[in-house]
């Protein structure tokens, strides 16, 4: 159970009548590169959005890392070491790329400091405010993105844009990231790219990943494990080879 | 040169109205129609404390402490159980609010104007001008604060934080930004600012109505509007604009009698050329 980082038992939502996603069972180990795919509409995003706190789950519970997440407020959530990323990217457009991480290191408790601090600009304001920049840039490098740092966020390519979003998520100090189609709309080189980058901060930051991705070539290249959804349940699941080549699984995805 | 100075003060409490009235907008995505409502409370809170102690700087600090925390308790109770519903619930709740206020005012101190005695702080001559010494420190006390509202939103943790509730409040619940919290502050920093408007306003006209923040309440509104409702600049400017235009009308005979009728077709006029008002964000649809 130990390392065990992120458990879900039965985890569903129904929305009216229809049960959008029912009873998922994930585990995910500590550091394991998970992968969660399935064709459109299987309700992959939607766990995502319980696992964050969005859509509260109407069956079934989950744990990080031992601890039960279920009903906690998404903010909570986000503290208790879960970040994410989007399907359709939003950053915060209009602010730039350093912003951007700056707001998302804002709850740690190591860049505190109170009201009177900030208006009377004390020393501590300012070695706080030093050492978040310190932080920001950091994290802004090992996405090489510190000469854009000035940017707004709005102005960068959509590849960019992407990998500024995956650096916003880990300036939230979380234990699992889970990442929502990080490769959609990448070419070749910038999903290659990419896989370096997610198993780099896996190491780097002590992390867990669970991720959504079309791209097989992506999924079977990075995830140890597997869950493949299909209308809201679970059709297979297990190593990435044994998961990806179920019959069952080739017939969801190309019919027949 | 003394409607000038005039009409810059006016502006400056017209800004600091619509302060509260942009800052709420931008970031619950609301419009609070009973911010000007909360002159009014500023303005009763001042009267009490100054006929029960006497000491005007004592309640100044009361007025203000009221106004926050009026501030604070309406955004609770009235609408922080809308988060999520229908914006035009939103604002029908906050127009109840604004009777609510006005009612609750007029059982405590009656309908009738009561009027107020604030130390005069006298007269200074600058070239052969003279200019009253409370519109002079209108000005410097305004600007101050603007100042600081500027630096605390650019420059500070929870500035950065209202800045990505305003952007995309669902974004920023996910990076662990406490949303309700950052509405609350935002609603205390607004009536902060309405009790210093109210201040203010009582130094020029001296005398309380239950209904005494409708007038400023609403043109505040249109300087924001004016300005780009959600952006903070735009709502100085806008103030600060349709104060100079109050006092130039009023100060020439012709026109004086059509001041309010100038202000509000100028708003007519901006939302025609401008529709987003001069310093409003561009929002440029991604196709």
């Amino acid at each position: 159970m130990a390392d065990l980082m992120l458990e879900t038992k039965n985890l569903g939502i129904s929305f009216g009548g229809l049960k959008a996603v029912q009873d998922v069972n994930l585990k995910v180990q500590k550091n394991e590169l998970y992968g969660l795919v399935g064709p459109n509409g299987a309700g992959k995003t939607t766990v995502f959005n319980m696992l964050t706190g969005v859509y509260q789950p109407t069956t079934g519970t989950f744990y990080l890392d031992g601890e039960e997440l279920k009903g906690k407020s998404q903010e909570k959530i986000n503290h208790k070491g879960i970040a994410r990323t989007f399907q359709n990217i939003r950053l915060f457009n209009n602010m730039s790329v350093i912003r951007n991480v700056l707001v998302a290191l804002h709850n740690q408790p190591e860049f505190k400091y109170n009201p009177f601090d900030a208006m009377l600009h004390t020393p501590r304001y300012y070695d706080v405010e030093v050492r978040m920049r310190d932080k920001a840039k950091e994290i802004l490098d090992v996405f090489g993105l510190v000469d854009e740092r000035n940017n707004l966020a709005c102005n960068l390519s959509y590849g960019t844009q992407r990998r500024l979003e995956i650096a916003r998520a880990l300036a939230t100090n979380p234990k699992l990231l889970l990442l929502d189609e990080p490769a959609a709309g990448m070419n070749p080189n910038e999903t290659a790219e990419l896989m370096s980058i997610v198993k780099g901060i896996r190491d780097r930051f002590d992390l867990t990943v669970l991720l959504i991705e079309h791209d097989m070539k992506f999924v079977s290249g990075l995830c140890d494990e597997v869950t493949v959804l299909n209308f809201g349940t679970t059709l297979a699941q297990g190593t990435t080879a044994e998961a990806l080549n179920n019959p069952e699984v080739i017939r969801a995805y190309i019919g027949g | 040169m003394s409607t000038i100075m005039d009409g810059l003060s006016l502006g400056a409490i017209y800004a600091l109205i619509a302060l509260g009235y942009t800052m709420v907008y931008g970031i619950a995505k609301m419009l609070n129609f009973a911010h000007g409502d909360i002159i009014m409370v500023g303005a009763y809170a001042i009267l009490t404390s100054l006929q029960l102690t006497g000491n005007p700087y004592l309640a100044v600090v009361v007025s203000i402490v009221v106004c926050t925390a009026s501030g604070v308790i309406i955004e609770r109770l009235a609408y922080k159980p809308l988060r999520g519903a229908s914006p035009l619930a939103v604002l029908i709740t906050a127009i109840g609010v604004s009777f609510f206020l006005q009612a609750v005012a007029q059982l405590i101190y009656g309908s009738k104007s009561q009027s107020i005695s604030l130390p005069d702080f006298g007269k200074v001559a600058i070239g052969d001008v003279k200019i009253n010494v409370s519109t002079i420190l209108t000005l410097v006390i305004g600007g101050v604060i603007m100042t600081a509202l500027t630096l605390f939103v650019k420059k500070t943790r929870t500035g950065r934080a209202m800045q990505a509730v305003s952007e995309d409040k669902g974004a920023a619940l996910l990076m662990g930004v406490n949303v309700n919290r950052i509405i609350m502050v935002t609603f205390a920093i607004g009536s902060m600012l309405a009790a210093f408007a109210s201040l203010f306003y009582l130094m020029q006209i001296p005398s309380i109505t239950p209904t005494l923040g409708s007038m400023p309440g609403i043109k505040a509104f249109t300087a924001a509007v004016i300005g780009g409702i959600g952006s903070i600049p735009g709502a100085m400017l806008g103030g600060v604009l349709l104060g100079l235009i109050e006092k130039i009308c009023l100060s020439i005979p012709k026109i004086a009698p059509y001041t309010t009728s100038i202000e509000f077709s100028l708003l007519i006029v901006i939302l025609l050329v401008k529709p987003i008002g001069l310093l409003g964000k561009k929002i440029r649809e991604k196709v």
